[in-house]
């Protein structure tokens, strides 16, 4: 049975250069940065190469990354370090309907601490419209914060754009990058950003290492209090190990980035065009510019979690929405934003693709995932339509105006 | 006897003109001493540091350390959340 790793947005296997990377800090140079002597002054050394690495990554300054544990505790130091350091200024924060976990919930401990949070609507391919973001802002804004690219729905928002209009009122604005550093370009300069966050095992860097680009000059309060690591920003001992396979995986991404793209573009349209020939099967997100390595798509009439586990049986691992709401079984907000229905957003897979997959990988699938919908649908109460028992007619009448069957949300080849 | 000794040495400043500044806002302690020790060493003598911090034990920490090296603490002036503090180089450099 072949195996098809397609959930590169939930993690990545390590490479192979960035464990012998790593190695040494496990074992002999396992040294404390702050120490004095050779072994700790070693360890500092390799976390500055590292933050170099990150920070070529994103054409950033190495001073202007602070290494977290994680993409997740990037945001929230992001959201809830620069709405407390500014409050004085104004308590109010602006972020999208299609964030992550980490940027809701970060926005959610605001408002119960007296803050107002304006959640910006999409449109239905899940892209935020800058002409909104900039109506919304009031005197008292003092943060924008947009995800770079959702890893539910793949698509890449105007963050350039909504950088200008923040620039211009005065606000600063954060992306989350977890889901497009290395995967797509980033160069923190061009978008003119001031808080970008990242995770290393989205580009084949390990677990546990993250990083916070945080513009030079602005001021940030700390999330984790304690000494002086990350110049004071961020306390703790430093994963060195998993720091140091972050600062490589950045390194190898950043010369590896035209390859990674290509190779994973060709096989991605490949899927989404044998998906969609699939009756009543939606791409989800928009249709050209999004993730190279995203697919996403809506199933009427069957369940996500069913569809993973057959496809499970069969070597195809996916994901159904977010990991989170994978797990919490719930609809996933960033389709209901979408304008998708709460029983078409049941039947979300999501699909993402990366350097270990290959065309057959793609065409395997593609033999067997028709089947599996197949075979799901024909147990399902719903095959008929969404009213139980009803018939085709009813079958018209998709979840979603915006997804009726001759919309396939996808104009690519 | 640690507030005598800060009150001792409390200064109120306005308008002081420095020659570069440091904004540490935000930033854990020590950072305050070893940017301090930092920024002065890339002055020449008779040069003004500032420092923008918000750690109350900068009160006491920046006038000890002028004292311990010579430098010499010019006084400090509070803004909306933080304080400056204004250090004059009097020593050589290096």
């Amino acid at each position: 049975m072949n195996r098809c790793y397609f959930d590169h947005v939930a993690t990545n296997p390590l490479r192979p250069e960035v464990l012998d990377a790593m190695m040494p800090y496990f074992k002999e140079n396992f040294g404390n940065p702050l120490s004095v002597y050779d072994l700790g002054m070693n360890a500092r050394d390799a976390i500055e190469h590292a933050r170099e690495q990150v920070a070529g990554l994103i054409n950033g300054k190495p001073a202007s990354i602070v290494f977290t544990s994680s993409g997740a505790e990037a945001n929230n130091f992001a959201i809830r370090g620069i709405a407390f350091a500014m409050q004085n200024k104004g308590k109010h924060v602006i972020v999208s309907k299609v964030e992550h976990h980490s940027v809701l919930n970060s926005a959610r401990v605001l408002e119960k601490n007296g803050f107002v949070v304006t959640y910006l609507p999409v449109d239905k391919n899940g892209v935020v419209d800058p002409d909104t973001a900039k109506k919304a802002i009031s005197n008292e804004t003092i943060l924008i914060s947009v995800t770079h690219a959702s890893s539910e729905i793949g698509s890449i928002e105007p963050i350039r754009e909504l950088a200008q209009i923040a620039r211009e009122r005065g606000i600063l604005i954060h992306a989350d990058g977890v889901a497009t550093t290395g995967n797509i370009p980033v160069d923190v300069k061009e978008l003119d950003i001031d808080l970008y966050s990242m995770a290393a095992h989205q580009f084949y860097g390990p677990k546990g290492a993250g990083a916070l680009y945080i513009r030079q000059g602005i001021r940030i309060s700390p999330l984790i209090y304690g000494g002086i690591q990350e110049g004071g920003r961020r306390a703790g001992t430093e994963n060195v190990p998993a720091i140091v396979g972050m600062g490589k995986a950045a390194e190898i991404a950043a010369s590896e980035l035209p390859q990674r793209m290509e190779h994973c573009l060709k096989l991605r349209d490949a899927m989404i065009h044998g998906v969609l020939k699939v009756p009543h099967v939606f791409l989800t997100g928009h249709p050209a510019n999004r993730l190279p390595h995203h697919a996403s798509f809506v199933v009427e009439y069957i369940e996500g979690e069913a569809m993973i586990l057959m496809l499970s049986v069969k070597g195809v691992l996916s994901a159904s929405g977010s990991a989170c709401s994978s797990r919490a079984l719930k609809s996933s907000p960033v389709l209901l934003s979408l304008g998708i229905t709460s029983a078409l957003a049941q039947g979300s897979i999501v699909f993402s693709l990366g350097m270990d997959n290959s065309m057959e990988d793609i065409i395997y699938f593609l033999e067997e995932f028709p089947q599996v919908i197949k075979k799901l649908r024909d147990m399902s109460p719903f095959a008929g339509g969404w009213d139980a028992g009803g018939n085709e007619q009813d079958s018209e009448k998709p979840g979603s105006p915006g997804y009726a069957d001759g919309d396939k949300c996808y104009t690519g080849g | 006897m640690s507030i005598a000794y800060s009150l001792a040495f409390m200064k109120f400043v306005h308008g002081v003109k420095a020659d570069i500044t440091a904004d540490i806002v935000y930033m854990m302690c020590p950072m305050h001493l070893l940017k301090l020790e930092e920024m002065i060493k890339g002055l020449d003598h008779g040069q003004v540091l500032e420092i923008l911090t918000d750690y109350d034990g900068a009160l006491e920490d920046i006038p000890q350390w002028c004292e311990r090296t010579g430098n010499e603490f010019l006084g400090l002036d509070e803004d909306e959340d933080f304080y400056r503090f204004y250090i004059k180089k009097a020593i050589e450099k290096g």
